[in-house]
Formats: structure tokens, sequence, C-alpha cells
């Protein structure tokens, strides 16, 4: 299978949640702060790929009637894992981001690909698909933190970036991140639950529009070639 | 103790509403808020499901897996009680209350995967709850669900006949106005009752 259109697939023409529009309620409720939208993002491209590898590996053995159940023991299992070993080496991310770790396992995202995925290919495509999956997933999570944090509170890379002390990275949630203008002129209204809806809806409402519109001028490039080639044939 | 109750069930309800503040739940939301009538079922089974799937939790928890030192395994195990709870509300509803269970169509094996119901699990666990705190928790939780279900269905209705850009066809136009909602319910933050 040709890496090149999986990458563009995850990323772009297939992305979970902008396209395929799954795992939504994790995605509008932890994008708050850039620390939490890379951890949950890296969280969940981590337990994807293993699962997508377990299933692919198994995808023989399962037998077809029973095989959600069996995803489902897959992904919890790798899940505890994530949550315990968050727990242990990054406390202030557990804490962030709450119950939204165990939830991983009901995110459609990871059954989904399991389901439609990695039951008819091999373990090599299935992990490079997890892998894929996974950055569109982490890279719609930093789009909307990024959005969502600049404009309800004037910051960008709050709990991941601190500059009190020279720029460097932090992994305890302490950062303050970058101020670029007084949180007194954000709309913290971006930060509650309502910014989480309309920031996905403008930003599917986007994607959608993107989508149709290189549709249509791939439809013209078409038109336009034929008619190229039909001309051309007239003249010979 | 009652008061108690009465301030976690305001709170589930409108306060920290599962879907409009606390993101639980929004794929059935956002799936089946088609019909008020569609909505009114779906808000029924989860409120069934989330209270059932509450109490039992709670007693697998303090019964077998704190006992057994096993508490490492409890997103598992609940998801498990979970997905067996449903199988068997499915049997339950077929055999009983056939045409809600045609109704309800796919949506039914779906609430497996709603996540408020292993979310209100695993909030009881966090917050400590004793059985009749969890199971009110469960409930109410529910009830929430279906009061923002509801309402959200006939919005929608309402937005199926109005003008739209054409690009926000869809879901795009459902969250917008899952946002304004959102913000009405937001009227309720920060109220205290006890």
């Amino acid at each position: 299978m040709n890496r090149k259109q999986q990458f563009k697939e995850g990323l772009i023409t297939n992305n979970p949640v902008l396209v395929q529009q799954i795992g939504m309620c994790a995605t509008m409720a932890i994008t708050t702060t850039l620390f939490n939208g890379v951890g949950m993002g890296l969280s969940v491209l981590i337990i994807l790929t293993c699962c997508n590898v377990v299933v692919a590996a198994l995808r023989k053995i399962i037998p077809d009637e029973i095989r959600l159940a069996i995803f489902v023991v897959v992904i919890a299992g790798f899940v505890t894992i994530v949550d315990l070993l968050l727990q242990a080496f990054i406390p202030a991310l557990s804490a962030a981001l709450g119950v939204f770790i165990p939830l991983i396992v009901v995110n459609c995202i990871i059954i989904g690909r399991a389901e439609a995925f990695c039951q008819k290919n091999s373990v090599k495509d299935s992990f490079f698909d997890g892998i894929f999956q996974g950055l569109g997933y982490t890279c719609v999570l930093v789009i909307m933190c990024v959005f969502r944090e600049l404009v309800g509170s004037g910051r960008f890379g709050g709990g991941l970036i601190d500059i009190a002390n020279g720029f460097r990275f932090t992994l305890d949630g302490t950062g303050g991140g970058i101020q670029i203008f007084p949180s007194e002129y954000g709309m913290s209204i971006m930060n509650l639950p309502f910014g989480g809806f309309l920031t996905l809806g403008l930003l599917i409402g986007l994607m959608q529009y993107a989508l149709k519109r290189s549709e249509k001028n791939r439809k013209e490039a078409e038109r336009a070639a034929a008619e190229a080639a039909a001309l051309k044939e007239v003249d010979d | 103790m009652l008061q108690n109750i009465i301030s976690i069930s305001l709170g589930a309800i409108l306060i920290n509403n599962f879907i409009f503040s606390q993101f639980l739940g929004c794929c059935p939301f956002l799936g089946c808020s088609n019909k008020v009538d569609t909505a009114t079922g779906m808000g029924l089974a989860v409120v069934f499901v989330m209270g059932l799937a509450s109490a039992i939790c709670w007693v697998i928890d303090h019964y077998i897996l704190i006992p057994l030192n096993l508490a490492f395994l409890e997103t598992l195990a609940f998801i498990l009680v979970i997905a067996a709870l449903v199988q068997f509300v499915e049997m339950f509803l077929k055999k009983a209350v056939p045409s809600l269970y045609s109704a309800l169509g796919i949506y039914l094996p779906l609430i497996t995967t709603n996540c408020a119901v292993l979310g209100v699990v695993l909030l009881n666990v966090q917050n400590n709850y004793n059985f009749i705190e969890s199971l009110t928790y469960g409930i109410t939780g529910g009830l929430g669900f279906m009061l923002a279900i509801v309402l959200f269905a006939s919005v929608r209705e309402r937005v199926q006949f109005s003008e739209y850009p054409e690009c926000f066809e869809g879901f795009p136009i459902c969250l917008v106005s899952a946002a304004l909602v959102a913000m009405a319910f937001m009227g309720f933050s920060g109220m205290k009752i006890f």
C-alpha cells in the first residue's frame, strides 16, 4: 500500500475528526491548552498504533461474531497501560486530562479503525495507518488548542512552554506560555464549552469547503483536459 | 444525605450537564437528535443503562476489585459490564417492548460506546460516591443527557428550515447550534445550592 497516500488520507482526505467525524467528545473537551492537546493526541496515537498492530496480527484468529468484544478488551488493555504510565511519569497531564484518558476506550476512532481497516490489512499497513491517523487526530487537536487559547486568553503554548527563565519546554504543566496580548482582552468564553463546540463546527465547515473546492477544481481540470484532447483530435 | 442527593441531582441535570459542560456523550447526541421522538427514546434508554451501570459497577468495584487489589483493572472491568448490560437490555427490549426496540434500531448497541455511560461510572469512583449517591448520579446524569438531547432535537428541527452556508451542511451547523445551546446552559454555571 502506498505510504504517501495513507499519510494524505490520515491527515487530510480521511482525517478522523474533520472528515470521518468521529471521536469528538474528547476533541471538544480537552482542547483548552496546548499541553492538553499534544498530550491527548500523542496518547491516542500510541494506543491506536498498538491496537492496530495487535488487531491486524490476530485478524485471522478472531471469530467474526465476538470481534467487537475482543477489540474492546484489547483497547481497554492498552488504555490502562498508558493511563498508569501517565500517572507515574507525567502526573500533571494525567490530572489535567482526568477522566478523558480512561475514556479513550470508547473513543470511536480506535474501534472504528480496527473495524474498518485492520481487519482487512496486514500488520505493517495497520501500523502505518495507526501512526498517520493518530497524527491527523493530533493535528486537529493542536489547531483547536492554538485557536482557542489565542482567542480565549491571548496565549500560545500554555502548560508546555515556559519563558519565565529562558525558553524551555516543561512537562509538569506549570509553563505559562507566551503571552501574545493581555488575557483581559481575550474572549474567555472560548475556553468554556461554548468555544469547543463553535471551534470544531467552524473547523469542520472549513474542511468541507476546502474539500468541495478541490473536488470542483479537479473536475474542471479534467474537463479542460478532455476538451483539449477533443480539440486536438479535431485538428488532426 | 437528602441534601447531598438533591445537590448531586441538580448538578448532574443542570449545572454540570453531561453534554453541555462535560462533553460526555457527544457522538449519540449529534447522531440521534434528528427527530424529537428518537431523541426521547435514546434519552430513556441512556437513563436506564446509566442508572443500572452505576449500581452494578459500584458493587463490582467495592466487593470484587478493591478487596482483591485489582483497582487498576477498573476501566477494563467497567467496559465489559457495560457491554454485557447493553446486550441484556437489547434482548429484554426485543422480547418485552418490540416497538421501542425497533424505534431505537442501531443506536441501542451503540450505547456501549457512549462515553457518558463509562464516564459516569468512572466519575463515581473518582468522587468516592457511596452506593446511593452513585445510583443518583447515574440516573440524574442520564436525565441531564435526555434533557439536552430532546432540547437540541427541537432546535435542529428548526435549523433544517433555515438558511446557512452550503459548506456547513451536516455536522458543522449542528455543532454551531449546539454551541449556542451550550451558551444558554452556561447560565446555570456557578450556581450553588447548598
